[in-house]
């Protein structure tokens, strides 16, 4: 079962290609992007009916060799990364024709996609640590591709914070190890004890994690660095890059950290997670332009993501909780992209997006606009989408738990979605007769942004189909 | 599945799927999109008629499909969603017509309209059929973000500012009612609607709770059913186009508000315990409230859209008013109220479109003798206007008669009182319309669109209101008949009542 | 005191005054000096913790953890003064602006 090592090194040696030979870039990366979600269903499969695997790289033993190990949540997000990247590879592919900067995006995609790969498939916490520098570099990359003094800035920033959370993660690593004398997860799900040692590197990892997470209050260099990135960047890292950190502590708190760790650290996250919510929409409700935007609703979004710590501390409602908080990653992340795509059309077309005069564009650019209206749907977690799915999981988690502090605070985050939402839907549905200087999208751009809107609709109806494939492998 | 279980989905299908195509459509394929939208409004109407003769026979007709790990979206064909049902698909079929005749002239894309038209149709289609509240809810809101392109459709400042009041509202009332139900999945584990209710074994250890979750659920649908003080979104609403106007005040929206009040309290809590915890003295008082406030409200309106704005405010609280009154006599009055107004209303509706569209009168003080000029759609005003105000043998007189005397049954004589100053009032605000357009004489030449033809207006314009006055005038005179909206309600409320 | 808990304290040292470092100085190259440091201090106590085996030969774990992370740190310090000399190239200044773009 060689299938993990694949889906691994396939955008590897894509990357590797197309720095090397540019010519062909834009084949290669069509092909990967094809090709790895074919492996990524295969793996679903062979998950649904076998349960976990883990495979030795080079069949090399741990210590020492690196293992892959897939369940039923990594598959999931292997597949929700695949999806978007994929979709998002054929926008890119309209997006950057003719642009020097074309030369340098294909190698970064494939070595982000790969660095995505690889941290969603790792088995034990150091190569998470190798996973996640990769992922931050070719970010931060990609991010500095447009160019420009505020880009080249913010992807500092971005680098500046990224570094300093990996260290962090790192040094949690080096106490874990030194506490527990094994890197594998599956391991140190077992053995452990509390400790102060544990206490330190679960406070030293989070902290790290949370920085490259965006969680309020760490969530500063965000909104820069995705509203000047290129908007198929943009879309992906909102999206995917900031969920995997999630991801990694998400694992880490409920395998290893959670019994250990005083129960007010869950309740403090959730806190945290409540003033991005919070603040994160309120600074999106004023923000001029339309990809600030939708990245403050990014920063209000993963403040929904951390609200798993505390829902999921109610016993009763522990599987609901985390069933719901990984719907959120699933349909955020399609309904996200799907909205910085719309938004990279609307650039495209007209040059800027300063949402104060953008009148009018349903009628000049309506399947990006309709694209834009499903993912909101989803952002907002109106029915039938995965953001309401979502929503519904959380909301009965804490009910169940007679926590009903949680569901305001949710329901908030809802209204205030609308809010910013319906800011800039005002201004695209008024009738605006001014003829405005325009040029026409390619129809795969608006298309790919629909797609990835309607894959959010979606997921609103398979919901039972998708949590069975989470619950694979019994990764909690 | 058979076809038992697939019949609903095709009812919803055959709006949804229409939709999605007219959505693509280019502008200029006209014919396509009046096939598509007719096409799909008659076979929509055959399947209901199915569905009518199925239910009375006690056939079921049940779709379920899982949705959440232990919740499904059920499509459930009872007597209750018939009537709802059968109410939309006609009335869907008539605005349609109006529409395409309407927006003739519009600037704005067409496609665009008809698209969110039919969505719009759907869910309340999917409301209408829902088999428990997470379907409902699912539908409800989906119910808000199609008719909001239609409100804000005209693109103006005002139309815009409406749409952002209209979104307010309905989104909090939705947040408030989807905390409801949450609350509620919770507590008692299941959300299906049952007739009869399901609720009365729980009494001992949630009492308090089911209140709190009553009120909630009843305010967020409260919104839509436009009772005060939830209300402001609907006059406000007027800026969008006639046919929106109407079908929103008719069928979609403001029925959808009190039809989920129905079922809230006959399927979800059952009558007799919502009488149990006190939760229908309240409700009835909001209602009695909303009733005379619409009322009052109405006879300052100059401007005609707006005066039977409030006139729906004051008329869809007669539901509700019928369901807070215990008693199968209130329940027949306030569920064949739901067709009832729904009829005149449109009907009411269209007229003022028609005097909008073809002589560019928005108000009523430019009314004065425009009976003479358009004498088929002022006597559709009139007849419509009569059955508000309850004249026999208008549809509007029989729900009255079985609200009050409902009311006199349940031992609440006020109600009596409530109807009549209700009545009282509807003259006062209709009567001086019908005799400005009768017997007055017109201030000046009436500017009028060209090339009408022999007829007042077009006849797409003026058949719809004379088909729904029509309907209401015989829903009234032959209400004993089988399958009249009356005899439905009356079977509905045998059902409900059922030991 | 042991000298494997010297190299760790003076590990811990370093990565608090690297990071502390690195929220004060406002130029670019000093803060990617200040994360070379940090960086420096978690390998030092990387390498004492492979000294808690008994016996004469050291844990090879985290050894291989440090090589890794050097290499790492190597490439991030790269790109990091890539950009660096990028940002002086196009804004005329090595320190990063503080105001947000509106």
């Amino acid at each position: 079962m060689t299938l993990p090592a694949w889906i691994v090194s396939l955008p590897l040696l894509a990357a590797v290609f197309t720095f090397v030979f540019p010519r062909i870039r834009i084949w290669a990366g069509i092909f990967t992007a094809i090709i790895t979600p074919l492996m990524v269903v295969f793996l679903g499969r062979e998950i649904l009916a076998h349960g976990a695997i883990q495979m030795q790289v080079g069949g090399w033993q741990t210590p020492l060799g690196i293992q892959l190990y897939a369940d039923g949540l990594s598959v999931a997000m292997l597949g929700i990364t695949a999806i978007v990247i994929g979709c998002i590879t054929f926008y890119a592919r309209c997006y950057f024709t003719g642009d020097v900067s074309s030369r340098y995006f294909w190698p970064l995609w494939m070595f982000l996609w790969s660095a995505l790969n690889a941290l969603f498939l790792s088995g034990d916490i150091f190569n998470l640590y190798v996973t996640l520098e990769l992922l931050g570099l070719s970010a931060v990359a990609l991010v500095a591709l447009s160019q420009t003094a505020d880009a080249l800035s913010a992807a500092m920033r971005y680098l500046l914070v990224s570094l300093t959370g990996s260290l962090s993660y790192l040094m949690g690593v080096a106490l874990l190890y030194a506490a527990n004398g094994t890197l594998s997860i599956k391991l140190l799900a077992t053995t452990g004890a509390a400790s102060p040692s544990i206490a330190t590197a679960f406070a030293l990892m989070a902290a790290g994690l949370i920085m490259k997470s965006a969680l309020f209050p760490m969530h500063f260099w965000l909104p820069p660095a995705h509203a000047n990135a290129p908007a198929p960047v943009s879309a992906v890292l909102s999206a995917l890059v900031v969920k995997a950190s999630f991801y990694i502590l998400m694992r880490l708190w409920l395998v290893i950290f959670e019994p250990f760790i005083n129960p007010s650290t869950a309740q403090l996250m959730g806190v945290l997670g409540a003033g991005a919510i919070i603040w994160g929409s309120v600074q999106a409700l004023v923000a001029e332009r339309l990809k600030l935007l939708v990245a403050y609703s990014t920063v209000a979004q993963i403040g929904y993501l951390f609200l798993i710590f505390p829902l999921s501390s109610i016993t009763q409602s522990n599987h609901t909780a985390w069933q719901g908080g990984f719907y959120f990653v699933l349909s955020h992340a399609c309904a996200k992209s799907a909205v910085f795509l719309a938004a990279g059309s609307v650039i495209y077309s007209f040059g800027h997006d300063r949402i104060k005069e953008l009148h009018g564009i349903v009628r000049r650019m309506p399947v990006s606009m309709f694209a834009f209206a499903l993912a909101s749907v989803s952002l907002i977690g109106l029915p039938p989408s995965g953001g309401f799915i979502a929503k519904w999981l959380y909301l009965n988690a804490a009910l169940t738990g007679g926590h009903w502090w949680w569901c305001v605070l949710i329901i908030i985050g809802s209204l205030l979605a609308t809010a910013y939402v319906f800011r800039f839907f005002s201004r695209a549905f008024s009738y605006s007769p001014e003829v405005v200087e325009e040029r026409p999208v390619p129809w795969i751009m608006e298309w790919t942004a629909l797609g990835l809107a309607l894959c959010a609709l979606i997921l609103g109806f398979i919901a039972p189909a998708v949590t069975t494939l989470l619950d694979a492998g019994n990764p909690f | 599945m058979t076809f038992d279980n697939w019949l609903p989905l095709l009812i919803l299908l055959t709006s949804l799927l229409p939709g999605i195509v007219i959505f693509v459509l280019p502008e200029e394929r006209v014919r396509w999109r009046t096939t598509l939208n007719m096409g799909g409004a008659i076979l929509k109407l055959g399947l209901i008629g199915i569905m009518i003769w199925g239910v009375r026979h006690e056939h079921v007709y049940d779709f379920r499909m899982p949705i959440l790990p232990n919740i499904e979206l059920v499509l459930n064909a009872d007597a209750m969603s018939v009537m709802m049902t059968a109410l939309s698909g006609v009335l869907w079929f008539l605005t349609t017509l109006y529409a395409i005749a309407y927006l003739e002239t519009s600037p704005q894309s067409r496609s665009r309209f008809f698209g969110f038209f039919s969505l719009c149709v759907s869910s309340t289609v999917g409301i209408a059929l829902a088999g428990n509240l997470i379907t409902f809810i699912m539908f409800y809101e989906m119910l808000t973000l199609t008719t909001y392109p239609l409100v804000v459709f005209r693109g103006t400042p005002e139309s815009m500012r409406a749409g952002r009041i209209y979104i307010a509202y309905t989104f909090g009332g939705g947040a408030a009612f989807l905390i409801g139900v949450a609350w509620l999945k919770a507590l008692v584990g299941s959300v299906a609607f049952t007739e009869g209710g399901m609720l009365a074994p729980y009494v001992g250890a949630y009492a308090t709770q089911l209140r709190f979750i009553f009120f909630l659920m009843i305010s967020g649908l409260g919104v839509k059913a436009a009772l005060v003080p939830l209300h402001g979104w609907l006059p406000k609403a007027m800026v969008a186009p006639a046919p929106v106007s109407a079908l929103l005040h008719a069928v979609a929206v403001v029925k959808a508000g009190a039809f989920g009040i129905v079922r809230v309290v006959y399927d979800v809590y059952g009558i007799e315990f919502s009488g149990e915890l006190g939760l229908l003295q309240p409700l009835t008082a909001a209602a009695a409230f909303t009733i005379i406030y619409g009322s009052v409200r109405a006879l300052f309106q100059d401007e005609l859209k707006k005066r039977l704005a409030f006139s729906t405010v004051s008329q869809v609280s007669y539901i509700a008013l019928g369901v807070g009154i215990l008693g199968p006599i209130a329940t027949i009055g306030g569920i064949v109220h739901l067709v009832n107004q729904g009829l005149m209303k449109i009907t009411l509706f269209f007229c003022a479109g028609n005097f909008a569209e073809t002589l560019g009168v928005h108000h009523i003080s430019h009314m004065n003798g425009i009976g003479r000029r358009m004498p088929w759609t002022m006597a559709a005003f009139t007849l419509g206007s009569l059955g508000m105000i309850g004249v026999p043998p208008m549809a509007g007189f029989i729900s009255k008669w079985y609200l009050g005397t409902g009311g006199l049954t349940a031992g609440k004589p006020w109600v009596i009182a409530i109807l009549v100053a209700s009545s009282l009032l509807n003259a006062a605000y209709f009567l001086p319309i019908i005799y400005r357009a009768w017997f007055r004489e017109p201030a000046g030449s009436w500017s009028a669109r060209p090339s009408i033809g022999a007829l007042e207006t077009h006849w797409m314009l003026l058949f719809p209101p004379l088909i729904t006055a029509l309907l209401a005038l015989l829903a009234g005179l032959l209400a004993d008949a089988p399958f009249s909206p009356l005899e439905w309600a009356r079977l509905i409320t045998a059902r409900e009542y059922r030991p | 005191m042991t000298i494997s808990l010297l190299y760790a304290l003076v590990g811990v040292v370093l990565l608090g005054i690297g990071l502390y470092s690195l929220i004060i100085y406002s130029h670019l190259v000093k803060k990617i000096l200040a994360l070379n440091v940090a960086g420096s201090g978690v390998f030092l106590f990387l390498v004492a913790t492979a000294n808690q085996t008994s016996g004469p030969v050291p844990d090879p774990v985290p050894h291989a953890m440090v090589l890794t992370g050097i290499v790492v740190a190597v490439s991030a310090t790269a790109l990091a003064l890539a950009l660096a000399c990028r940002i002086h190239q196009v804004t005329g200044t090595a320190r990063l602006t503080e105001n947000e773009p509106e």
